[in-house]
């Protein structure tokens, strides 16, 4: 496989936030690269998920600059983040889970349909062409990620492991240049770990996707990613390609304590 | 073996994606439809018409203008009775002021006033969920009937605010038989089901119902909160808009604000309980079976009482009716919180499946 990783294209300068008195994040910079896999790793309480709240405008840090695309990002609100491509997956699993598979993959692609509700209410025009040609582009994602069976089921009555497959194919329907995974792992046997190893390689080679990615499994995160980065605490105590940081010292004693 | 979705294969993803994708739904509804605009009209007596038909269509589409803000976009109301009042007294004013406003306009004018009064009592949902949500809504419901009571203007200086409506013209035609306001009341109520029917199956609903299950979610996809909120609370008070005008125009003829009581809110909140919260049929469901309940009581339990020889006075009917109301809503709470909706469908699903349990 040759990967062809690009320019720098998330750059987090000096990133620092607090809740009141808790410093959730202190004085952390950390780049990311396109076409790559980024992992973000560390123990619980790290600071790991509120990275990921900080890259797509969910929590604002009161200190540091972000640089999107070369261009310094000013206070952002979740949506704005998917007006800039930028698709997240949730650690406990945020599917709407009233809706069926489908409804919940259509809504990932919600940025992208330009028609308003009178046009819907009237299902005329516009609003038709629309919902037929995000169908298609929405059967493709299901169709890579496998789950046309389910399509019409609602998510509520889906075992865990499909749930998070679901929620990966909201993520992507958005066809985003940057996913950002919270756990995508978490709680899976070995197979269904396998199986979303697979969709993420995929993913990365097939649409160029940037993918950051929080993970407990250390097998997987050496595996897939090109460069990790390592929080403990709130701050940054390592950072380069996997093997690197398997050997730095402060990521072994952040992990197996101090008495190695 | 008459319900069966076997060999109706779709090869379009518009054929997939039409209103009703099974062929029977489909043949069900086009009789529903023929009966209620070509049998009823033959049928059915003068009473049936003003007593029972016009008022279910009415209150069905204010359970339907609930269902939008409460079932699909999750946003609490009390206030539905007030919305209603709103569309209620702006159709009468516009036919009042507006000179030769035909009565469809003015009814779509009621609706948007009702929307505008909505956004604005709307507005507090940006900020609070769930109980103190339907406290906000509350004050809607009592300020809004207070307004009508308290500026003579709206009621063109009537006392105590009660509005005698205008004659119902349409296209140099006057309604005044119950048959052709039933005709007209369907015709509305058939459009404006039919639109948020499209609605709830496309983006908008999409983005109410993803607010509705998991907000952080929606707004990390690209669903700006506020605007979702606020359009789901003016669709919303639209249709309620359109329905307290109808309420006004077609059945009761004349209406004062404290008829728009805290009440009636309650009564559409129970019926898209009943019915089923999140369905847009369930609305349909649940204002029938509020509404004939009472009828059914009226007529039943007198005759079992004769049966076993009970002494009974009309008290006891009314007493009953809210026992058996209380016990409803609380048993479907419990045992099937998404109404008779949910029934209705889970027997369809068994129906496919019949006689084969698997």
């Amino acid at each position: 496989m040759s990967k062809k990783i690009g320019d720098v294209i998330l750059d987090l300068q000096n990133i620092s936030l607090r809740f009141g008195g808790v410093k959730a994040l202190t004085d952390i910079s950390f780049n990311v690269r396109e076409h790559e896999i980024r992992a973000i790793i560390g123990p619980n309480g790290a600071g790991k998920s509120s990275m990921l709240n900080v890259i797509n405008g969910v929590y604002h840090p009161q200190e540091g600059k972000i640089f999107w695309h070369g261009n310094e990002r000013k206070k952002m609100e979740p949506h704005m983040a998917a007006q800039q491509n930028i698709a997240r997956t949730f650690q406990n699993i945020a599917l709407f889970k009233g809706m069926t598979v489908l409804d919940n993959i259509m809504t990932g692609r919600i940025t992208k349909m330009k028609s308003n509700f009178i046009e819907h209410a009237l299902w005329f025009g516009r609003a038709r062409k629309e919902e037929l040609e995000h169908r298609q582009k929405v059967e493709e994602v299901i169709d890579f990620l496998e789950i046309q069976h389910i399509r019409k089921t609602p998510v509520g009555r889906l075992p865990y492991g499909l749930q998070k497959r679901v929620e990966l194919a909201r993520a992507l329907a958005a066809e985003p240049s940057m996913l950002l995974l919270d756990e995508p792992m978490a709680g899976m046997n070995v197979e269904e770990k396998q199986d979303m190893c697979r969709f993420i390689l995929d993913v990365n080679d097939q649409f160029g996707t940037t993918i950051v990615l929080i993970e407990h499994d250390m097998g997987v995160v050496m595996d897939i990613s090109d460069r990790v980065v390592v929080l403990d605490y709130g701050k940054k105590i390592g950072d380069g390609v996997p093997d690197e940081v398997k050997n730095n010292e402060d990521v072994i004693k952040a992990y197996l304590g101090a008495g190695h | 073996m008459l319900y069966r979705e076997a060999g109706q294969f779709k090869t379009s993803y518009a054929a997939d994606q039409q209103l009703f994708p099974i062929r029977q739904d489909r043949i069900g509804l086009i009789v529903l439809l023929a009966i209620a605009f070509l049998g009823v009209p033959l049928l059915a007596s003068e009473y049936w018409f003003s007593a029972i038909l016009i008022p279910f269509l009415i209150f069905a589409l204010a359970a339907l203008g609930l269902n939008i803000l409460t079932g699909y976009a999750g946003q609490l109301s009390l206030g539905s009775a007030a919305f209603m009042a709103v569309g209620a007294y702006a159709a009468y004013n516009f036919q009042l002021r507006v000179e030769g406003i035909p009565i469809l306009v003015s009814f779509i004018c009621a609706g948007l006033t009702a929307a505008g009064v909505g956004i604005l009592f709307g507005l507090p949902s940006l900020r609070i969920k769930g109980f103190y949500l339907a406290v906000a809504t509350l004050a809607a419901q009592f300020f809004i009937v207070w307004c009508l009571t308290k500026f003579p203007w709206l009621s063109n200086n009537s006392s105590s605010g009660v509005i005698s409506t205008q004659k119902l013209m349409l296209f140099g035609h006057e309604l005044n038989t119950p048959v052709e306001k039933y005709l007209l009341v369907l015709s509305i109520v058939v459009f404006m089901a039919l639109g948020a029917k499209n609605m709830v199956r496309s983006t908008t609903g999409r983005a109410w119902m993803a607010v509705r299950d998991m907000d952080v979610a929606a707004s990390v996809i690209g669903i700006r909160l506020m605007p979702t909120k606020l359009l789901a609370f003016a669709v919303s008070s639209f249709y309620c808009g359109v329905a307290g005008a109808l309420y006004a125009f077609c059945y009761l003829g004349s209406v004062e604000p404290d008829g728009f009581s805290l009440e009636m809110s309650f009564k559409i909140l129970f019926m898209i309980i009943i019915g089923g919260v999140g369905s847009i049929m369930g609305s349909f469901l649940g204002a029938a079976f509020i509404l004939l309940l009472p009828i059914f009581l009226d007529i039943a339990l007198p005759f079992f009482a004769g049966l076993f020889g009970l002494p009974f006075s009309s008290a006891t009917v009314s007493h009953i009716q809210i026992l058996v109301f209380g016990a409803l809503i609380m048993f479907f709470l419990i045992v099937e919180p998404h109404g008779l909706a949910r029934l209705w469908q889970i027997a369809k699903e068994k129906l496919r499946l019949w006689p084969f349990p698997h």
